[in-house]
């Protein structure tokens, strides 16, 4: 294979990752501290891109400045009302918030469809994101980055960056970890845990809505592009080890990767198909993911 | 609701059921008929979910795989003999790919509506099983499996005939399907093989093997300590589930006359669970019952208002889940499950008051 596609496609794999990750990212969250399988989690993704796509219609060119605020915010509460009307009331039973969130998701999706039409609405990326780098010269003579996904790769770093920061440096960091370690005895020294809950579930929501914004750039929104990546987000927050946001950053590259380069292969459908087979055969070799959480205790409760 | 009622309600139904070619008309019929095919289906879950607790999400690549073996034997012989399946002739494709080769034998296509679901369901278990991943993992290991399943499918348009999917059948078993009383046969050969699931299914839960499934369920950990290898149980316990959808998917075909990628699906595997959540998911009639109505319902709403249909769906998970937990035939049971209920509570309330 020549340098230049291999280049481009890892590239582009690349920037398919950091969209993955800023998805799992709150879906990891939410399992790691309630577990709880929330199957509405693309429908964050999709209702960030269609904030976007009503910035871009209110601002014109300058848009991304009212776009983030707007989705984060605007998911964030989605998220947090949520929590407070169903998921709260099924704490301890992962698999019926599993169904009851796959039907919120469907009546946010028939809503969207409702609203925007279900053919995508595109979004036109500001003047400064539109050109691409281009390497001249060497073994990669033609390799072009396109601004937009150099933009979306930055955003997610930056993001990851800012959770680590979030987790492991901050009161409201700390608080997380506990409720994560040990619910009753976090709860007994005086941490807020159904407040905690409703904040971690509302950021997770949030992130998925600024991963909205760069999806939205990337590619046009239509009602069912939260359905599009919510399986690949769950793989990537089961291979990465539940409640691990490291854990969830490597398993998104990973797959990512694997799937840019059997793409390069073979035909982009055998390349789905592949993928989602190598990660069953990669949990017969770590059953916990790659950063499982280390506990003695017998039974996860 | 006492047993003697219930008895008497389920005969009722039962009745119906057997003489309904007599009353209803020709599309009704046909739509009872699909739906019982389905409903064989609801069995598997039955055991598998409610009884083994294993939420398996991907029961459409059974269904799949049922459907499909007897698909590809519909359409060699829908096709003259030493010629291709016509959509392999608009895909270019010369010789009849290896795997369909067997599939011109009709007891060979039969067999293989049996084997390949149930091999293919207890290799998947026994991949999950053996390495003790449970719970909302093998829900969303068995949603990834049969979204790869339906993205081959979809994308090997010369092997599988794509997204438009294998149709066009006209002869099975020397009948020609497209004859008149074949709707009414059809049915009543429906109705037979759900009845026969139905009683061996409830014989087999009543022995030694329910027990365990329904412990291992109840506290896995617990099982295996009394030496005992849940493994094994479940392993069976999804075998026998995706068998019973491959029955399933194979009978639906029959009915349908065809079978497509956007029939087996995610959204197709997710919805049989909530019919059988929706009925009641430890109780096999329930279970059964639960789905035939449900997709009663689904065409009657659906045909007066596509755009309402979603939101109806999509509020019944919801509503299910919180207010029915145990479904409509936990609701019917209310005075069983509510003897053991005030002294749970006391219980509680004796911790808050030390607290």
């Amino acid at each position: 294979m020549d340098p230049v596609f291999l280049s481009g496609q890892l590239f582009t794999g690349l920037s398919v990752a950091s969209l993955l990750l800023l998805t799992a990212l709150g879906l990891a969250l939410s399992f790691g501290l309630m577990r709880v399988i929330n199957m509405a989690h693309g429908e964050f993704l999709m209702i960030g891109g269609y904030l976007t796509f009503i910035a871009a219609k209110l601002m014109g060119p300058g848009f991304l400045w009212l776009a983030f605020p707007l989705a984060f915010v605007g998911t964030a509460l989605l998220g947090a009302l949520l929590e407070f009307t169903v998921i709260r009331r099924l704490y301890g039973r992962p698999l019926d918030t599993l169904l009851a969130t796959w039907g919120i998701s469907l009546i946010l999706q028939q809503a969207a469809r409702q609203i925007f039409g279900s053919t995508g609405v595109p979004v036109t990326a500001p003047a400064w994101l539109s050109g691409a780098v281009v390497v001249h010269g060497g073994v990669l003579d033609g390799l072009t980055f396109p601004h937009v996904r150099l933009f979306v790769i930055v955003l997610s770093a930056l993001v990851l960056g800012g959770m680590w920061w979030l987790l492991n440096r901050s009161p409201f960091g700390m608080h997380v970890r506990a409720v994560n370690q040990n619910r009753e005895v976090a709860a007994s020294l005086g941490v807020n845990t159904r407040r905690l809950d409703m904040l971690v579930f509302a950021l997770g929501a949030g992130i998925a809505g600024v991963a909205g914004v760069g999806l939205a750039l990337l590619s046009p929104v239509n009602p069912t592009v939260g359905a599009a990546y919510i399986v690949n987000a769950f793989l990537v927050v089961v291979v990465g080890g539940v409640g691990s946001v490291l854990g969830a950053g490597a398993a998104a590259l990973l797959l990512g990767f694997t799937t840019a380069l059997a793409e390069g292969l073979t035909s982009s459908s055998l390349a789905q198909s592949i993928m989602l087979i190598l990660v069953v055969v990669f949990l017969q070799w770590k059953p916990k993911g790659l950063f499982p959480t280390q506990s003695r205790a017998l039974e996860e409760t | 609701m006492n047993r003697s009622a219930q008895t008497v309600l389920i005969g009722v139904a039962a009745l119906a059921l057997i003489f309904a070619p007599l009353y209803l008309g020709a599309y009704s019929l046909t739509l009872l008929g699909r739906v019982l095919a389905l409903s064989i289906a609801a069995i598997g879950i039955c055991v598998v979910w409610g009884r083994g607790g294993i939420l398996s999400l991907g029961q459409g690549l059974f269904f799949g795989l049922g459907g499909y073996a007897l698909a590809m034997h519909l359409k060699l012989m829908a096709t003259a003999k030493g010629e291709l399946p016509d959509f392999m002739v608009y895909n270019g494709v010369e010789a009849l790919p290896w795997f369909w080769k067997p599939f011109v034998s009709a007891p060979f296509a039969l067999l293989m509506v049996l084997i390949l679901p149930a091999a293919a369901a207890g290799l998947i278990a026994w991949l999950m099983f053996r390495r003790r991943i449970t719970g909302v993992y093998v829900s969303i290991i068995t949603q990834a499996l049969v979204l790869a399943f339906v993205t081959w499918l979809n994308g090997s348009q010369g092997l599988t005939s794509g997204t438009n999917g294998i149709t066009d059948f006209q002869m099975f078993l020397g009948i020609n399907l497209r004859g008149e009383s074949v709707a009414r046969g059809l049915y009543w050969v429906t109705l037979l093989i759900l009845g026969l699931c139905l009683a061996a299914t409830a014989l087999l839960l009543r022995t030694h093997f329910g027990a365990i499934l329904t412990a291992i369920k109840d506290n896995e950990n617990r099982v295996r300590f009394l030496g005992y290898n849940p493994a094994a149980y479940k392993i069976a316990a999804f075998a026998l589930g995706g068998l019973l959808s491959g029955v399933s998917g194979a009978l639906y075909t029959l009915h349908l006359g065809t079978i497509s990628p956007a029939m087996i699906g995610v959204t197709f595997s997710i919805e049989l669970v909530v019919w059988v959540a929706l009925g009641g998911r430890s109780s096999l009639i329930g279970a059964v019952g639960g789905l035939i109505l449900g997709n009663l319902a689904k065409d009657k709403i659906s045909s007066a208002a596509p755009d309402a249909w979603l939101y109806v769906m999509g509020g019944l998970f919801v509503l299910v889940v919180l207010v029915l937990p145990q479904g409509v035939a936990g609701l019917l049971n209310h005075r069983r499950v509510r003897r053991t209920v005030p002294s749970v509570r006391r219980e509680v309330k004796e911790v808050t008051d030390i607290a």
